[in-house]
């Protein structure tokens, strides 16, 4: 059994998260805390009932009017006030602290949520360093990164736990959240607003690693397709371009639609359809030929292939690495 | 002619003669046209109860099969649609058609037995509220029983909802059939509100209302305010899907968070009107089985009114996420963990009065008890996700569905079988066997918690809600197969229960007008109470009529059996809003057609408009404007006088 990849009680690793953490912690114990209270004081209230003989003859029991109580209110409020005053206070320091973007953001991304994948673009100062990936994210540790969160049909929210809270993608409107990795590692997103069909199956991965290996990354992204080699690959890109370019974009072929996750170098990616599968050609083909069993209700048609033409396509696809 | 509008009721006691011609003046007829026409309350209070109880039931089996989807890793014994569907009908039904309705059912049963009167103010209207409720419960369930259920949570958020990604019928059904029972919501607030000011007993001061009535009280004000953004939200969503207007459609400049504010400012309120008045439940009925009157009266029902009050100003808490300034979410955020109070006035008033009384052990208050800690657990769950940070992590997890499962069964379920183990008596005359009572409170109890308590870890390992399945991560399928075992453990203590109320329906031992030695004014009147509820109109000295003897201290006695006869006519007695000074004779009107004709016409308009079939809606107006004029004809017999005064 390996640790849930999405768990915020262990350990973070981002320091928005991280700032997080201890005060999540403090609630949590807090709230532990009281509620063992209270059920100590309903146990000694209640321990001390009468055994109950089945006539139910509540005349007998007589009645008391007693001590009026109203210390036991008092007290508890201002017992019940010391918690809620401290965690009022951590409560708006973190927020001041953690709430703003960077002033300064060593890496602006825009994402785009759509049913049911994360559209990844990465901008530059020269429009042809520009790139899109989709469903995994890399950026540098050690720098904050500006996500700039657009909606593409209905809500969804973007979170990765380990790094930063939730913030909603809606549309119409275009939400600010960042994050910064403190270490490198793969950490799992997951859209955390409930989006349709398949909202179980829209996660994302985070790939925080080191600036030099970040910039190796990018400039390989940056490259467009290599051209193909052999001749099933020659009929695969045909095929790819006429039939898979309606909605997916290959760069550097006549596959140019973006309604759908960008394929030019879909075989660097370690998922296909957003956290679904392992990306390897078997899942690539189990895939492109039954989309539908495996992501019910995801936009992508079922393809009816040849056997000829999957491995057509497949000699292809693995290239774009 | 002018002297007939003044008349002093006359002051007496009960006799033969007397009882004979209540009886005749409000006895419902028997048969299908009493069914159709009763105006009494407690007839619609117990319709009211079972109704909200078979939603309770249908929700219920919704949730088992979501529970047998969920309780291992990526099963599929259903698909995404049929999930979904799953999900949202079980919230609507749970939220809307169960614990809002089964505690007006109470408060209708219950209310003039409590106030001293012999009806709510607008009989006929509250016969309109179960009508419609009934009506709306039944269109929501044909579009889930034919394929065309909400399929967007009962939150309902744009622009899912809308017709781009939703072209079917659903949100259709959805949204007309919430427009639909917010009539029955409003007219039920608004004849609440009238009752507890104008239609309580001479001396029921307004500071001893007993707190199930503060609570439904505070529930109903809150309830006129806030039901119609939501009934305005679901609307303009139609508006949107038929006819091509952009309230929420970002491309035409409409805005998907105007939604969810319209729908929020309603549904935070609305979280408190389904639990206030089962929390005056437990307020009345625990001190019954402590033996002494509950700790703190006064601050229990101002907690309960400042609750309410905090509560319009903390809908924000279920929007942390959407990208709002910090500034406008740190005040949301100080309101939420402030709302903590007064909450906490109300547990410190339960538990003093445990502490300081004799408990006396029985169905009954162990519901009562065991709704004190669940109810704390319910709320520092909520109050850790009123901290904005943490809520960043919290919302949309698993967390948040134990969080709320506390809450609305804690406070709400355990409370109402609770009242059931204590008023059922009241109502039909037997009592609830007290040993599978027991059973039925262990088996809810472990249940419950077996199936909510470890669902806080299966949030804070970070699995996300609404998800029709999951993946294999440490942790999750130990816990979601422990909590799909509590919930049908908890589903066969929800059976006990309604096999005791059926079983004792027939078999209970018999139980007397007062079985449990009760304060309040219920337990003056027979078990079932006769249909005129008190042959003379009680006068009140205290806040516990049946105890002041017993208690010492003062002097006051309340009189019981001798009071304002009201015979002449169907009447009972209006007094002043404070202090209960009476001030009117109150003309109570006959068993009538209308509710039930207006609700008819009120159908044919929603099918019409659902179906867009125009002339069905132009018969509906028409039937519904028939059912009016009925309502309104002018009616000698309805004259309102005033007793002499001075």
């Amino acid at each position: 059994m390996k640790y849930s990849p999405l768990d915020y009680l262990g350990s973070a690793a981002g320091v928005r998260a991280q700032a997080i953490l201890p005060l999540t912690w403090f609630t949590l114990l807090i709230s532990i805390a009281v509620c063992v209270i209270i059920a100590v004081l309903l146990w000694v209230a209640v321990r001390r009932a009468r055994p109950q003989d089945n006539s139910l003859e509540m005349r007998s029991i007589p009645l008391q009017r007693g001590d009026n109580g109203i210390r036991w209110i008092s007290i508890g409020l201002m017992i019940s006030a010391v918690p809620l005053a401290a965690t009022l206070v951590w409560t708006m320091v973190t927020l001041a602290a953690i709430a703003g973007p960077p002033a300064h953001p060593g890496l602006t991304l825009d994402i785009t949520a759509r049913q049911w994948w994360w559209e990844v673009q990465y901008n530059s100062a020269h429009p042809s360093d520009d790139f899109a990936t989709a469903n995994e994210i890399h950026i540098p540790i050690g720098v904050p990164v500006l996500v700039r969160l657009h909606g593409g049909d209905v809500i969804h929210s973007f979170w990765v736990p380990k790094l930063s809270g939730k913030t909603d993608v809606i549309p119409g409107q275009t939400n600010l959240s960042w994050m910064q990795a403190e270490r490198p590692g793969r950490y799992l997103g997951q859209c955390s607003e409930y989006c349709g069909y398949q909202h179980a199956h829209m996660q994302f991965e985070v790939v925080a690693e080191s600036q030099a290996d970040f910039d190796k990354w990018q400039i390989l992204q940056r490259q467009p397709a290599p051209p193909p080699v052999t001749p099933e690959q020659t009929r695969g890109l045909a095929l790819v371009e006429y039939r898979c370019g309606l909605c997916h974009r290959v760069a550097g072929t006549q596959a140019g639609a973006i309604s759908a996750p960008d394929l030019t170098h879909v075989m660097s990616r370690r998922t296909l359809a957003a956290g679904t599968l392992p990306n390897n050609p078997g899942n690539l083909v189990g895939w492109i030929q039954n989309p539908q069993n495996i992501k019910p209700g995801n936009l992508m048609p079922n393809q009816f292939l040849s056997a000829r033409q999957l491995s057509d396509a497949l000699a292809y696809l693995e290239s774009l690495k | 002619m002018r002297q007939l509008d003044f008349r002093t009721p006359l002051i007496g006691v009960d006799s033969v003669d007397h009882e004979a011609r209540l009886l005749r003046l409000w006895t419902t007829s028997p048969g299908l046209k009493g069914f159709f026409t009763s105006v009494d309350h407690k007839q619609i209070g117990i319709r009211y109860i079972v109704t909200a109880f078979i939603f309770l039931a249908l929700g219920g089996i919704e949730a088992l099969v979501m529970r047998l989807q969920l309780a291992g890793p990526n099963l599929s014994l259903l698909t995404p649609a049929q999930y979904n569907q799953l999900f949202s009908t079980h919230g609507m039904t749970m939220i809307f058609l169960y614990a809002a309705p089964v505690l007006s059912g109470f408060s209708n049963y219950l209310w003039p037995l409590l106030l001293g009167s012999r009806d709510m103010a607008f009989p006929r209207l509250n016969a309109l509220g179960y009508w419609i409720y009934l009506a709306s419960g039944i269109f929501l369930y044909t579009g889930f029983l034919t394929g065309n259920g909400p399929n967007d949570g009962w939150f309902n958020y744009v622009p899912y909802a809308s017709r781009d990604y939703n072209p079917g019928l659903n949100e259709d059904f959805y949204a007309l059939g919430m427009v639909f029972l917010g009539i029955s919501t409003t007219v039920g607030a608004a004849n609440f509100i009238v009752t507890a000011f104008r239609t309580r007993a001479p001396g029921m001061s307004i500071n001893r209302l007993p707190i199930l009535v503060w609570g439904t009280l505070t529930a109903s004000v809150a309830n006129l305010i806030v039901v119609p953004a939501v009934s305005l939200a679901f609307f303009l969503l139609w508006m949107d899907r038929q006819f091509g207007t952009h309230f929420f459609d970002p491309a035409g400049g409409g805005q998907p968070l105007l939604w969810q504010h319209l729908f929020w400012i309603f549904g935070h309120p609305w979280v408190y009107a389904i639990v206030l008045p089962a929390m005056g439940m437990v307020s009345d009925g625990l001190p019954v089985f402590c033996r002494r009157p509950l700790v703190g009266y006064s601050l229990v029902a101002l907690s309960t009114v400042a609750t309410m009050i905090l509560g319009f100003g903390v809908w924000v808490h279920h929007m942390f996420a959407t990208g709002l300034p910090g500034l406008g979410l740190s005040f949301f955020s100080g309101a939420s963990i402030v709302i903590v109070l007064p909450s906490a006035v109300a547990v410190f008033a339960w538990l003093a009065t445990i502490r300081l009384g004799r408990p006396v052990i029985t169905t009954a208050f162990l519901f009562f008890s065991s709704m004190i800690l669940l109810f704390v657990i319910g709320g520092v769950s909520g109050f850790m996700t009123a901290s904005v940070p943490v809520d960043w992590q919290l919302t949309d997890t698993y967390f948040v569905v134990a969080h709320l499962h506390y809450v609305l069964i804690g406070i709400n379920v355990f409370p109402v079988v609770g009242a059931t183990y204590f008023w059922f008596p009241k109502m039909t005359g037997r009592m609830l066997n007290e040993r599978l009572g027991r059973w039925n409170f262990w088996t809810m109890f472990l249940g419950f918690n077996l199936a909510f308590l470890p669902m806080h870890l299966t949030g804070l390992l970070g699995m996300p809600r609404r998800v029709y399945t999951y993946n294999d991560y440490a942790g999750w399928h130990v816990l979601n197969l422990i909590t799909s075992i509590g919930a049908f453990v908890l589903a066969i203590g929800v059976l006990l229960f309604f096999v005791n109320v059926l079983r004792s329906l027939r078999i209970g031992a018999v139980a007397g007008s007062n079985p449990w030695d009760a304060p309040t004014l219920e337990w003056a009147v027979s078990s079932p109470p006769p249909p005129y509820n008190f042959s003379v109109i009680p006068t009140l000295a205290t806040r516990h009529p049946l105890w002041e003897d017993r208690l010492g201290g003062g002097g006051a006695v309340s009189s019981i059996d001798h009071g304002m006869l009201l015979d002449e006519g169907k009447e009972t007695i209006g007094t002043s809003a404070l202090d209960g000074v009476p001030d009117m004779v109150l003309e109570m009107p006959k068993d009538s057609f209308a509710p039930l004709l207006l609700t008819l016409g009120l159908v044919a308009v929603f099918v019409g408009l659902l179906l867009k079939a125009w002339f069905a809606v132009g018969i509906g107006g028409a039937v519904v404007a028939l059912a009016l004029l009925s309502w309104f004809w002018p009616r000698s017999e309805l004259r309102e006088r005033e007793p002499a005064r001075g």
